[in-house]
């Protein structure tokens, strides 16, 4: 480490042993080296390509030829600007909104029950019970709802059986959200986009709720608060920085996704599908990348409201 | 002190808690039973009869094994990387203070904190300008991108756990940095390694959105099911599919849940 400690000990024979004392004695050299790797890939693969991208959204596409231009323009922002794009926009933000807001309502119980009354084995089957579906397949969870939601399908059967059709119908006949069958509908995008996601927004929550001192709890019934108002004013605002760090991923996730609407919905399109569409068949690449700057842009501006509320102690 | 009242949980909240667990889970069990459906035109529920065929003959359907060998090369590979980048990183970010220490925990981050079709176009835009063309390595190059930050993760959390006197102690009783590395600081990460590195294999093996972007005509079993969804073709053998899917990752998850789980007494801990 210091010149001390190299006049005691003689230096090591051999390459490794060199090398080694060479590390050790330069804590600069060792630490540039040992970063030097990941920051190379990161910085020039992630980095790199992310900035090409965006770049390219300030130049424009040519009308007639369908090539590129190479020039700076804002020509193709003015474009997402359209109805039609604006209506994408908006429909993938409220799509976003409202799976961030179900979640949230799903979720607390389950992770208030997993924080406060689950004891040994019980919270280690809640921990599990919310990590394996995190981790199994996106594309299986997805592919499991085609099937529940299919018109031959479970859930069908479930509302015949309970001669609930009339309801089921009445649901489908209703505009916007309705559809041909759930599995064609807003509805059903809706559902599977809340279960996809929910697993995200439990663990955070449940991590908030698990540092509620249970004597806060406790204060406010003996002052007098009802389950309701211990609930609305301590309980809720102390888990609301874990509840805000899952709707970072749930909102984050249902913005940029652009399979399940493909497979589970109607053919209207979101921000996802455009830009897929946009990079693929039309090859618009500039139009494309403009379109991955909205859920950017939202999302920065998110995470800067979540830091505010403190959301990032609780990841 | 604990009143009883408050030990127990109110009856309505443990219906709510147990009806959200039944939503989470149930939907990935009705899968177990449509692989043995004999039904192979719809999806109909209940399912007519029960068939053990399906097995057979997705076992006999070289696209299905050509598409999960190309995914178990590829998440092998991609964690492997993973595995290197995301420990340097961990080690780095965790044993010393520096100028823009939390920029690299962001820059790790963001490949799965942004939604991954910025990651994948992204990237396939920038294969396109560089002319590289599409094909096995393209995909790792994504992959890798995205695995090291679990790695990272677990491999950080472990780090904070280590106490850096063990390494001194290691160096001032004559162990030179490889042999410190080897006998003290590996062993006291291993399984924070192994765990990070089964998750980044279960990441990398289960990934579509990156995928459909990086790769070429190459299917990985993600692009293999995402085709038979869209345009399905073999229902019988995607049920078959997806049930073993959710069996295999099963398993890694719940190797690194009790391989993280005990990571409390990790030697040096109560420094």
């Amino acid at each position: 480490m210091s010149a001390g400690a190299h006049a005691i000990l003689p230096g090591r024979g051999g390459l490794f042993g060199t090398l080694s004392d060479v590390l050790w004695r330069n804590p600069r050299l060792t630490l540039f080296l040992m970063l030097t790797p990941p920051l190379l890939w990161l910085g020039i693969i992630y980095l790199g390509s992310l900035f090409a991208l965006l770049a390219q959204s300030f130049f424009s596409i040519d009308e007639f030829s369908g090539l590129i231009r190479y020039e700076w323009t804002f020509k193709t922002y003015a474009e997402l600007l359209r109805p039609s794009n604006l209506d994408i926009i908006l429909r993938t933000v409220s799509m976003a909104a409202a799976v961030t807001l179900a979640s949230a309502v799903i979720a607390f119980p389950i992770a208030y029950y997993a924080a406060r009354y689950a004891r040994g084995k019980w919270k280690a089957l809640f921990y599990l019970g919310a990590m394996l579906p995190l981790w199994s397949s996106y594309l299986v969870k997805v592919y499991a709802w085609k099937l529940i939601l299919a018109k031959e399908g479970i859930l069908t059967w479930i509302f015949a059986k309970l001669h609930l059709t009339p309801v089921l119908e009445a649901w489908l006949a209703l505009p916007v959200i309705g559809g041909n069958s759930l599995s064609v509908s807003y509805t059903g995008t809706f559902i599977v986009f809340v279960y996809v996601w929910l697993p995200y927004m439990i663990l955070p929550t449940q991590a908030a709720l698990e540092r509620v001192p249970e004597s806060m709890l406790e204060a406010s019934s003996d002052l007098g608060g009802s389950p309701a108002q211990t609930f609305r004013h301590v309980l809720l605002p102390l888990a609301l920085p874990g509840i805000i760090a899952g709707s970072i991923f749930t909102f984050s996730l249902t913005l940029g996704d652009y399979i399940i609407p493909q497979i589970i919905g109607s053919s209207r399109l979101f921000i996802g599908q455009a830009v897929y569409a946009h990079q693929g068949t039309a090859g618009n690449i500039p139009l494309a990348a403009a379109f991955t700057v909205v859920p950017i842009v939202i999302m920065g501006f998110y995470l800067w409201m979540a830091k505010r509320q403190g959301a990032f102690n609780a990841l | 002190m604990r009143s009883d009242r408050n030990s127990r949980a109110p009856l309505a909240l443990k219906i709510a808690a147990a009806l959200g667990l039944l939503f989470l889970h149930l939907p990935i069990l009705l899968i177990f039973v449509y692989a043995f459906t004999t039904e192979d035109r719809s999806f109909q529920w209940p399912p007519p009869g029960y068939t053990l065929k399906w097995f057979a003959v997705t076992w006999n359907r070289p696209d299905v094994w050509e598409a999960l060998g190309l995914s178990v090369r590829v998440a092998a590979i991609s964690t492997v990387v993973a595995l290197v980048l995301g420990t340097l990183c961990a080690a780095a970010v965790s044993r010393t203070k520096f100028f823009g220490r939390e920029t690299i925990s962001l820059l790790v981050i963001l490949p799965i904190a942004l939604p991954g079709i910025i990651t994948g176009i992204a990237l396939r835009s920038a294969f396109n300008l560089a002319d590289i063309p599409f094909s096995f390595w393209t995909i790792i190059l994504g992959h890798a991108t995205f695995c090291v930050v679990v790695v990272y993760n677990n491999a950080v959390a472990r780090f904070r756990r280590t106490s850096g006197s063990l390494i001194e102690a290691s160096m001032d009783l004559g162990a030179d940095g490889f042999q410190t590395f080897r006998h003290v600081v590996l062993p006291n990460i291993g399984t924070a390694l192994l765990a990070g590195g089964m998750l980044a294999f279960a990441l990398s093996f289960d990934e579509v959105i990156v995928t459909t972007f990086t790769a070429g005509q190459q299917a990985t079993l993600p692009i293999w099911m995402l085709e038979e969804l869209v345009r399905p073709r073999q229902r019988p053998v995607t049920n078959v599919v997806a049930m073993v899917v959710v069996l295999v990752t099963f398993l890694p998850i719940l190797a690194a849940y009790y391989l993280t789980r005990d990571g409390d007494q990790i030697a040096g801990s109560g420094k």
